[in-house]
């Protein structure tokens, strides 16, 4: 606290720090290895590959959404999967309308669903998402505004704890099932799909896909800064004391509620771009991303990377899918007992994830050094 | 016609004259025996003439016969002129002999020769079936011809309805009765006929008759009336009136009798997780796994005693109790009594859990939905009448319901287990220093639970596919039903169940099945926001923190 | 608010014909008691007698049945939140100590620092070196010295005690409201206790509740008894003590 250099929110984060290099040195060099070296050469990166770092980037930056609010400030959400969706399908009309009179159909106006369902015209809320700009504000907008509305609601009637995870959930339930409704005009239980270039680029050139890769892991460097400068000012420290003793944050004089609303909403933003990022990587949103399912798994990446690290959550997301991509690949009857697993396991035994474990364990070596330096320094006198 | 009427008639008059002759004479079957060989002739006339004798015995072969007959069901056997039903067999014909009942086995097509019969043939059939139906001495039988006669009017009918009319006793026999007279006399072309049919036709609830009516007092396309006099339309107006108010309410009894079966489903997934949410405070994401192994249990236990569906269910429900009652105990002992106290991690364990659940249900049967049977006294459905009619199994689940919601409150009020229950989950330390085993109360409360989701199950295999993801189906819905009702309220349980079961069936039809979820979702989001302890909340500073 | 604090009221706290109940059970019953400007007031009720009900209330946890509660005259407390009414100028020291356990004693200090509540204004927050001297004060005065970089929830009980009344100095209210400051306390701290609170009175109104007699007779002011929702006695300790009324309640029966 001593220092109050204007940098000291960062340059306390070591971990977070190294953290954020190897990502940089990723994005960096593996783009290199995927588009110069020959394919035939062992260094060469396949563009399967970046697919699949790509999109786990963006599971990591919707990791990092959920611990803001779950680590910090103790709101579990079941439903942020619906955020995530949300920044997804705007994302996702963007690049339908792009794909113009390329489809079945021909149609310069109509996505090939709306052809065919007979739609007479675009509907009003699809206008606009032929300009990347509004795309982009909508990808914020769109579930921030869920977000403003659904906590203005919950934080405001003090709806704390279970009660709130099993609306939330409820939340993306509903959502799920309107999505999945043909008239709902975002392609029903297909959902948008087949998706041509984004800002006239290929979605099938390695150079695309290479960017997309890059932008993601970007977007988590800077998402990790911004989460790392909120949990570091005082605003951090009063979701910790709300996290921790909420009657008693209210009788000091802060408005809970607002505090929570802030932080809810920019966990929404935060996911809403993750999203958004992850569908031209993958090359489709449907409604089965609302699914209740979803949104908890995210919760397991976080809580098996260490719950109330940054970090951690960066790591869990990456080595939990990735566990996810090995085993439903090698032994896919496995990997739900070893994903319910997970959840049994790091609830009872890991409580702080594994980062929290690397952490105790640096914590006692320093005390054993500490303490071993004192009896030396005994022996010594 | 003339010939016709004359030939009912005298059917009729053996009818009554030589049925009483014969009871007098019970023992004397033989008069159904020679009669019926008398059918293997190849005249009609003399076949006709055998019908008329045969229609007017007291013997309770007759009816099949003559149905079969009509069907062209009835043969004979070449080789001794025996006559037989036939059914269809795998190659051949599959017979039975008709004076005994006795299956005769499978038979090749040439070996037996049907019963031809010709058009005139069988309109006497149906009308002496009809006849035979209509005197019939139970009233049941009369009544579902009296129904069979609204549906398929013909003017050969009148002669026999009306002489059923003047003998029938039972009101609602004869209301039918009058009703399938009616339905006849409307074609008439005598102005009083057709007033004194709509008029009978007043407060009769059946589809037909209302259809009838409407087509009645149309236009037709050069504006003249279907019904050329004004007083009948003007009747015909006022019954119809009276028929569509009374069609309304049964649309409405039949609307909430729906909604109290939804309610039903809802209250059996939610009750055990009001136990086990409601009463221990424990979030068991697992408890749609619960209701799902209570449904795998009867689909096994069905494979065990084929012979025996009918009971099937009877054994189920006791089985799906343990079985789920003893995962529940097994999870509670190993993962969540670590737990106490931590919510959010107890949600997420229990969450897991339902992950390996449903991953081994897959494992061991498959990831396909399994099909369980249902028995025959569960299918069908109850016609109350003709606007209403209530499938036994919707009938079954509310009852089963009633009974698991009122036998828990029994259980909880009333044995010294609920005493216990209810004294450790109020003061743990004060229930454990007066020699409670709490942990065992812990884990015998949350295998209650569990059980009864078992329970919930075995009824809900007899409504929905029983597949992995039965449970996961469930899970949100009860959580929100025990919430809306208040938590630690089994009340308030079945009120929420019931309210939202109706709210989903009248939201229905105005805004489509998905819609009307949402809706009901987003109703109950906002009402717990408003009232995060639900219905009956119970309020006090003990609530509090 | 400003303006307000010029003006000195004639009451700081005005509670008139407050009644709680819960299903019946009334928690208050027809309380009514003033508390003067500068005042330090001892409040004492046998366990159920409406204490932290009454503190609820005020405090805007709970909103009454029926009946009256001013503060400074003029600003009625049951319409406002609890927020509100810290920020008005209100603290509150729970009975049990609730510190946030996982900040540190300077964090939490820095917390409760009087100043503008808003989110964004959090968010860019910079402490200059006046309120950090503030901080360091306050540390000073509940002799957590030693301790500032301590977490919350490493402290022992008597020390988050004395943190939580840190905390509510912190706030620099007008109206301290204390429940059962001395439980878990060595005799050594109580005594310290009471001379803290002694010292704050004067400049703000304080309101004790307490069982622990020695304590109220460190305090030396007025007291209060209550007794199921309503105020049975009132007036110095000696007085109360051999008030018939109190005797029976405490002893009798």
């Amino acid at each position: 606290m001593t220092s109050q250099s204007r940098l000291a929110w960062l340059m306390n984060d070591v971990a977070g720090k190294r953290l954020l290099a190897v990502i940089l040195a990723v994005i960096i060099v593996l783009p290199m290895l995927n588009l110069l070296v020959p394919e035939d050469s062992f260094f060469h990166v396949s563009s399967y590959t970046i697919g699949l770092l790509g999109k786990y980037l963006c599971y990591a930056l919707l990791a990092l959404a959920v611990d803001l609010i779950w680590g910090y400030c103790g709101i579990l959400s079941l439903g942020h999967g619906a955020f995530f969706a949300l920044g997804g399908y705007a994302m996702g009309m963007y690049l339908m309308r792009q794909i113009g009179d390329r489809g079945v159909y021909g149609n310069p106006l109509l996505p090939d669903f709306m052809v065919f369902l007979n739609w007479p015209e675009l509907p009003w809320y699809w206008y606009g998402f032929d300009n990347i700009y509004f795309a982009m504000l909508m990808v914020a907008l769109a579930p921030a505004l869920l977000a403003f509305v659904f906590g203005w609601l919950a934080f405001r009637s003090r709806v704390t704890g279970v009660y709130l995870s099993i609306i939330t959930q409820a939340m993306t339930y509903a959502l799920m099932l309107a999505f999945f409704r043909n008239d709902m005009g975002f392609g029903g239980n297909n959902g948008l799909t087949d998706f041509k270039d984004i800002l006239g680029f290929s979605l099938q050139e390695d150079a695309t896909k290479v960017a997309l890769f890059v932008c993601s892991g970007v977007a988590v460097i800077l998402g990790y800064l911004l989460c790392r400068y909120v949990v570091s000012s005082k605003l951090g420290r009063v979701l910790v004391s709300i996290r921790d003793a909420e009657s008693r944050t209210r009788f000091i004089g802060y408005r809970v509620e607002h505090y929570k609303l802030f932080v809810f909403v920019l966990s929404a933003v935060l996911a809403g771009i993750a999203g958004a990022l992850y569908v031209p990587q993958v090359g489709i949103i449907n409604p089965g991303e609302f699914s209740p399912i979803n949104s908890i798994e995210i919760i397991i990446w976080v809580a098996v990377g260490g719950r109330g690290f940054l970090y951690g959550a960066i790591i869990g997301a990456i080595l939990v899918n990735y566990g996810k991509t090995f085993f439903t690949g090698a032994f896919p009857e496995i990997w739900l007992f070893m994903l319910g697993g997970l959840f049994v396991v790091s609830t009872l035994f890991l409580p702080q994830g594994v980062v929290g474990v690397v952490q105790q364990w640096k914590d006692k070596r320093a005390e054993q050094k500490a303490l071993a330096k004192g009896n030396a320094g005994e022996a010594m006198s | 016609m003339m010939k016709q009427y004359w030939g009912v008639l005298l059917v009729l008059l053996n009818i009554m004259c030589v049925a009483p002759v014969w009871a007098q004479n019970a023992d004397e079957s033989t008069g159904f025996e020679s009669l019926i060989g008398e059918l293997t002739t190849s005249s009609f006339k003399k076949k006709a003439k055998a019908v008329e004798a045969i229609a007017a015995l007291d013997d309770e072969r007759v009816l099949p016969v003559m149905e079969a007959m009509l069907a062209g069901d009835l043969y004979y056997q070449k080789s001794d002129e025996k006559i037989v039903f036939k059914a269809d067999g795998e190659s051949g014909y599959l017979i039975t002999d008709v004076l005994t009942g006795t299956e005769l086995g499978e038979v090749g097509k040439r070996e037996v020769k049907k019963i031809a019969t010709n058009n005139r043939l069988r309109k006497q059939l149906r009308t002496q079936i009809a006849g035979y139906k209509l005197l019939s001495k139970k009233p049941e039988i009369r009544l579902a011809a009296a129904d069979d006669l609204i549906k398929t009017p013909s003017p050969e009918f009148l002669q026999v309805l009306q002489t059923a009319i003047d003998r029938e006793k039972e009101p609602a026999v004869l209301k039918a009765l009058k009703v399938a007279r009616a339905v006849i006399l409307l074609d008439s072309d005598n102005e009083v006929d057709r007033l004194q049919a709509v008029k009978d036709m007043d407060g009769f609830a059946n589809k037909y008759t209302m259809a009838m009516l409407t087509q009645l007092v149309r236009q037709n396309e050069d504006g003249s009336y279907v019904e050329p006099s004004a007083l009948v339309r003007e009747e015909a107006n006022s019954v119809l009136n009276g028929l569509q108010a009374m069609a309304t309410w049964y649309k409405f009894v039949e609307d909430v009798f729906f909604g109290l079966s939804l309610g039903s489903v809802l209250l059996l997934a939610a009750v055990g997780l009001a136990i086990t949410f409601g009463v221990m405070g424990v979030i068991n994401m697992a408890h749609g796994e619960m209701i799902m192994l209570g449904a795998y249990t009867t689909y096994v236990i069905q494979l065990l005693m084929p012979n025996h569906i009918d009971a099937s269910l009877l054994v189920a429900v006791p089985a799906a109790f343990v079985v789920s009652g003893l995962m529940g105990i097994i999870i509670e002992r190993t993962v969540i009594r670590h737990l106490y106290g931590r919510p959010l991690e107890t949600l997420l364990a229990t969450f897991g859990i339902s992950l390996i659940l449903q991953q081994l249900v897959r494992s061991v049967f498959s990831p396909l939905n399994r099909s369980v049977i249902t028995p025959d006294w569960m299918s069908g459905s109850l016609e109350v009448n003709g606007f209403l009619s209530l499938t036994y199994n919707r009938l079954y689940i509310i009852v089963f319901a009633l009974m698991v919601l009122f036998g828990l409150m029994l259980l909880l009020k009333k044995s010294f287990f609920g005493l216990q229950m209810r004294a450790v989950t109020q003061n743990r330390t004060m229930a454990s220093s007066m020699g409670i085993r709490t942990g065992w109360v812990d884990a015998m409360t949350f295998g209650l639970g569990s059980g009864i989701a078992g329970i919930a199950g075995v009824a809900l295999s007899q409504l929905t596919n029983v597949g992995p993801n039965l449970g996961q189906s469930y899970i949100i819905d009860s959580f929100l039903v025990v919430v809306f009702g208040g938590v630690g309220n089994l009340w308030g349980t079945f009120v929420a169940a019931m309210s939202l079961g109706l709210a989903n069936k009248f939201v229905e039809p105005v805004a489509g099945a998905v819609l009307a979820k949402i809706l009901i979702l987003v109703f109950i989001i906002l009402f717990i926001q408003r009232r995060p302890r639900g219905l009956f909340a119970l309020k006090g500073r003990f609530v509090e923190g | 608010m400003k303006l307000m604090t010029k003006h000195i009221p004639q009451h700081i706290l005005y509670v008139d014909g407050v009644t709680k109940s819960f299903d019946g059970f009334k928690a208050l019953n027809d309380l009514s008691f003033v508390v003067k400007p500068g005042e330090l007031r001892a409040i004492i009720g046998p366990n159920g007698a409406g204490k932290t009900t009454m503190m609820d209330v005020i405090t805007g946890k709970l909103k009454p049945d029926v009946g009256d509660v001013f503060f400074r005259d003029t600003v009625d407390l049951t319409k406002h939140d609890e927020a509100d009414i810290a920020n008005m100028g209100i603290g509150r020291k729970f009975q049990k100590p609730t510190v946030i356990e996982s900040l540190t004693v300077f964090e939490n200090l820095e917390l409760a620092l009087t100043g503008n509540r808003g989110v964004f204004k959090a968010l860019f927050h910079k402490l200059n070196a006046e309120q950090t001297a503030r901080i360091d004060e306050v540390i000073e005065l509940v002799g957590l010295a030693e301790k500032r970089s301590w977490l919350g929830g490493n402290l022992s009980h008597g020390q988050k005690q004395w943190l939580e009344i840190g905390m509510l100095l912190n706030q620099e209210p007008d109206l301290l409201l204390v429940d059962e400051p001395a439980a878990g306390m060595t005799d050594h701290e109580t005594e310290m206790t009471a001379k803290l609170l002694k010292g704050i009175a004067g400049e703000r109104s304080v309101v004790v509740v307490e069982h622990d007699m020695e304590f109220i007779k460190a305090l030396q002011c007025p007291v209060t008894v209550l007794h199921e929702g309503h105020v049975l006695a009132e007036g110095t300790l000696e007085q109360v003590q051999t008030n018939e009324q109190v005797i029976e309640v405490y002893l009798g029966r």
